[in-house]
């Protein structure tokens, strides 16, 4: 039945209500496109989210959906998947959202590695409450709230997905249909919490903030897509690459005695060029893809195997015999 | 309270077998008698405590009991700050509270005694432990001169007792460090104290042998200790009596002893074992609450899910997530937490979601006393949310009661589909009682139905009798459906801006919630139901204490009556009346007077406060005399 299901299935009855050309249309409708492919009965599909503009994204699925309270999305998850590992559990969030008043379940979520899907809109601005910059915004960002420039250093989403020790961190673009395809995809099919960083245009408050990535006259020079086992090539003819000079990573034009046998080979496990490469901010072009991808044990997985280790060494819980416990006298 | 040990003695034989041909020994009845154990908070008074509650309870007594002690871990040995505390009171007849003033006190160091020696009864007993009466720790304890020499305690009858040459000699084979067998004191005055009192201590040698269980030497070390301070008391001529306090004349049945926290988490289980769906606790660890979320987390094969969250917030979301999947979904947390939790509880109400929340509320504001209970979380329950938020507040009585709150507040959340929040206190969390065991074929049932059917479905469609929503959970193919925090339009569920509908929802669920009066009991009255005099209201911790002194001014012939509240919101629908038929009113509770006000504001009854915020319990003489201030003022 799951196989028969289209696009159309994932939409809900509800108009969409983003404002005219914002990049969450773009990811709206590559998930749809993506959820039939999964193989999963919609029954079973449930995202939840948080408070902002990327928040209001369950509401357009036509899945089980939770719309909750601003930052505490992954907690809310946590308690579902872990008491219903048949779910396919999928959480949406934002920069604020994630990063800022939710960043200490962020983190958390991550390090424990519950089997989730992490889907991060980062527009580097606050949208919903009208323009004022967020902890992705870059120093110097005038705002609402900034009137004289941003003096708080930003998060880069990626260090702190790697940092606090995820399992699978990732970054797509919002217009790049089919690489964003891919990344879920590849999110869906890891276990444990898989972090996708979207980088998502917001064409009210800050338009354009990925303009080098998503322009085509620039996108090929500013951005570097990463792929597993191969050398970290890019540019419009495909002749630069990235080049280790002792620790530190350099931009090299492929000829002249520089071959692709030079060049840095992208190693998905290898946490360390992981960072590198999350460090990798302009001139450098950005990479996007999956920058580190390990199998490792999930919290719910964990949680529910002791829970059967329990059954099988004491036998499903007598509640009669559990009143009794610690000692009893009877009063005739 | 029970009556001064003089008011009921009797000397009776004795038939007791004393070992290694000791001088007979007179035992002298009593009703019932108040120990309080106090010494460093390393000095393992609470477990001392606890094991000889068990014995009284194992002896048949009605117990009560009130654990002191303070926040630090490690206060420095010696100084006052690091006093911990253990008060239990035993009887033949029943009881209320862990009584006023302590008969006896055992004090393992100067601090110990000059901490509690203000609470204690005229003529009490004092036993000491002589080795730690030395200058340094008399200096130590802020004593100017060595109160066993300075007749400061000629009221009282003192002990010195050498407890810590005594067990290093019951122990001097076993070849332990000094500092091993110092710890072994607890149980060589657990050992005094058993045979002065005549309790069994078998059972606390089988708790010894199982605790350690990994080591042998430690388990055999107190259990000679045990046995050596019971034998001290035997074989000494210091003591010239023991003591014995009958059986209490309780109702019949299967006991066991419980604290207010362990009853809460088997109370849980039991609900959801009744719902057969798991149970989901998210907590964060919170001083006087933890104790929940370690009973739960061993548990497992009872299908009780545990969560350590990263933080309250955590601990609450997590719990509506679990909710939201169709679990038995609570969090446990004290005031501080409360605060934090509040935007996710206030989520759970608009969203409609079964949860419970329990308060193990503590003296505050802000960190305040952890340790000590106070009854000032109650207008936070009611009203610490934002906007038009109720939700139903049930409170214990007392630690037993804990069980049937924790059960009852489920069987509502879930019947209602609404957050629940149980109120405890720092009081009920650790104080024991015994506890009768309930038949768990009579609870009341606990039924949870999952709509499947898609037929005319819709998340917010209301049952007509409880106006709940239906529980609808992921994976129910055909009911895929959205619910959120922003306002939704009734029966869709849909994000709705309309202002007739806001108005509408927000009516829709206050009415849900005091609609649950339908089911409440009616109100009981200790005493004189047709009204009279004075009604002192309580909810709460305050249960002991208001008893025992409604009791005592009946018995003096006050016409005073007694009702105690669970459920604070809705309030049973008959209170009002209940109120007015009485004279005056006095709400005794642990703050400056918020079921006052609640009362105040919904019946416009004058009713009066009788308050104490020193997170101490009301001792039963300070109600006694605020009731007779009233009737006589």
């Amino acid at each position: 039945m799951a196989t028969a299901l289209t696009r159309k299935d994932f939409a809900s009855d509800q108009d969409v209500r983003w404002c005219p050309g914002c990049g969450d249309y773009a990811i709206l409708a590559q998930v749809q496109k993506v959820m039939p492919e999964l193989g999963v009965p919609r029954e079973n599909v449930v995202f939840i989210s948080g408070i902002g503009c990327s928040s209001r994204f369950p509401y357009y699925m036509n899945t089980y959906g939770f719309h909750s309270i601003h930052g505490r999305a992954p907690a809310i998850a946590t308690g579902l998947k872990v008491t219903r590992p048949d779910l396919d559990v999928w959480v949406v969030t934002g920069d604020g959202d994630a990063l800022s008043i939710g960043g200490n379940h962020f983190v958390h979520v991550m390090r424990r590695n519950v089997d989730l899907n992490i889907l991060l809109f980062n527009n580097r601005i606050y949208g919903l409450t009208k323009g004022q910059y967020s902890p992705t915004s870059e120093m110097g960002k005038v705002t609402k709230s900034t009137p004289m420039g941003s003096v708080d250093f930003p998060f880069n989403p990626i260090r702190v997905g790697l940092g606090a020790g995820g399992s699978f961190v990732a970054r797509a673009v919002d217009v790049e249909q089919k690489h964003l395809g891919d990344m879920l995809r590849r999110a869906h099919d890891h276990r444990g919490t898989s972090f996708i960083e979207i980088l998502q245009d917001c064409v009210i408050f800050n338009e354009g903030a990925f303009g080098q990535l998503t322009d085509k006259a620039t996108q090929a020079d500013s951005q570097i897509v990463l792929e597993h086992d191969k050398p970290l090539v890019f540019g419009k003819n495909r002749d630069k690459g990235i080049r280790l000079n002792g620790m530190r990573p350099e931009v090299v034009t492929l000829g002249n005695g520089v071959s692709e046998a030079d060049l840095l080979v992208h190693d998905e496990t290898n946490l360390a060029l992981a960072f590198m490469l999350a460090n990798l901010e302009p001139p450098f072009p950005t990479p996007i893809g999956v920058f580190y991808a390990v199998s490792r044990p999930t919290y719910d997985g964990a949680v529910n195997q002791q829970f059967q280790q329990a059954r099988e060494k004491l036998g499903p819980g007598d509640i009669r015999e559990l009143l009794h416990r610690g000692g009893t006298w009877e009063v005739h | 309270m029970i009556l001064p040990p003089e008011a009921a003695s009797e000397t009776v034989e004795n038939r007791a077998s004393t070992g290694s041909g000791a001088v007979r020994k007179q035992r002298i009845k009593r009703e019932g008698v108040v120990i309080r154990f106090a010494g460093d908070s390393g000095d393992g008074i609470q477990i001392a405590g606890t094991q000889f509650t068990n014995e009284s309870a194992l002896a048949g007594n009605d117990i009560a009991t009130l654990p002191e002690f303070p926040a630090e871990i490690r206060a420095p040995a010696g100084t006052i700050a690091g006093v911990s505390g253990f008060q239990v009171n035993f009887s033949s007849s029943e009881i209320f509270t862990a009584g006023d003033e302590p008969d006896v006190l055992i004090a393992m160091n100067p601090a110990a005694l000059k901490a509690n020696l203000g609470d204690l009864a005229p003529n009490a007993i004092i036993i000491i432990d002589k080795e730690s009466f030395n200058d340094a720790s008399i200096k130590r304890a802020g004593y100017k001169e060595n109160p066993l020499t300075d007749h400061s305690l000629s009221k009282f009858q003192v002990f010195e007792v050498d407890i810590t040459g005594l067990t290093t000699r019951a122990l001097r084979e076993l070849g332990l460090s000094n500092r091993e067998s110092h710890r072994c004191r607890n149980f060589f005055t657990l050992g005094l104290v058993s045979w002065l009192y005549q309790r069994p201590i078998e059972n606390t040698v089988k708790y010894l042998e199982r605790r350690f269980q990994k080591n042998r030497q430690l388990a055999e070390a107190n259990v000679r200790a045990l046995r050596a301070g019971y034998n001290y008391g035997e074989t000494t001529e210091m003591f010239a009596s023991s003591y014995v306090v009958e059986p209490a004349k309780i109702a019949p049945g299967v006991y066991r002893s419980i604290t207010g926290n362990g009853a809460a988490a088997l109370g849980f289980v039991v609900a959801a074992s009744k719902a057969n769906r798991p149970l989901f606790l998210g907590s964060y660890p919170i001083t006087p609450a933890s104790d929940i979320l370690h009973d739960l987390a061993g548990f497992k094969n009872f299908a009780v899910y545990t969560f350590q969250a990263e933080d309250e917030i955590a601990g609450v979301s997590s719990a509506v997530g679990a909710a939201f999947g169709g679990a038995i979904a609570i969090t446990t947390t004290s005031g501080p937490g409360m605060n934090l939790k509040a935007e996710a509880i206030g989520l759970a109400v608009k969203v409609e979601l079964p949860l419970v929340i329990t308060d193990v509320q503590r003296a505050g504001p802000s960190t305040g006393m952890p340790t000590k209970p106070e009854q000032a979380d109650l207008l936070m329950a009611m009203f610490g949310r934002h906007a038009e938020a109720p939700l139903p507040i049930i409170a214990a009585a007392t630690p037993a009661d804990c069980f049937a709150c924790a059960y009852e507040a489920v069987r509502i959340a879930v019947k209602y589909m609404t957050p629940v929040i149980l109120l405890s206190d720092g009081q009920l969390a650790n104080g024991a009682e015994p506890w009768l065991l309930p038949d768990l074929d009579r609870l009341p049932p606990i039924e949870v139905h999952f709509r499947t059917d898609p037929k005319g479905f819709m998340p917010y469609l209301r049952d007509e009798a409880t106006m709940a929503r239906p529980w609808t959970v992921p994976g129910t193919p055909g009911l895929e459906h959205r619910i959120g925090g922003l306002a939704g339009e009734e029966g869709t569920g849909n994000v709705s801006y309309s202002p007739a509908n806001n108005e509408l929802m927000v009516r829709t669920r206050a009415r849900k919630i005091a609609g649950i009066a339908r089911e409440i009991p009616p109100t009981e009255v200790f005493g004189n139901a047709a009204g009279g005099e004075l009604l002192v209201l309580g909810w709460g911790s305050t249960f002991g204490p208001i008893r025992e002194a409604v009791r005592q001014l009946r018995e003096r012939g006050r016409d005073v009556s007694h009702v105690h509240l669970r459920y604070l919101n809705p309030l049973p629908a008959d209170l009002g009346d209940v109120l007015r038929r009485f004279r005056k009113v006095m709400v005794a509770e642990m703050n400056m007077g918020q079921l006052l006000k609640l009362i105040r504001a919904e019946y416009l009854v004058d009713a009066v406060g009788c308050n104490k915020i020193q997170g101490r319990p009301f001792k039963t003489r300070e109600i006694v005399a605020r009731a007779l201030q009233l009737i006589e003022g």
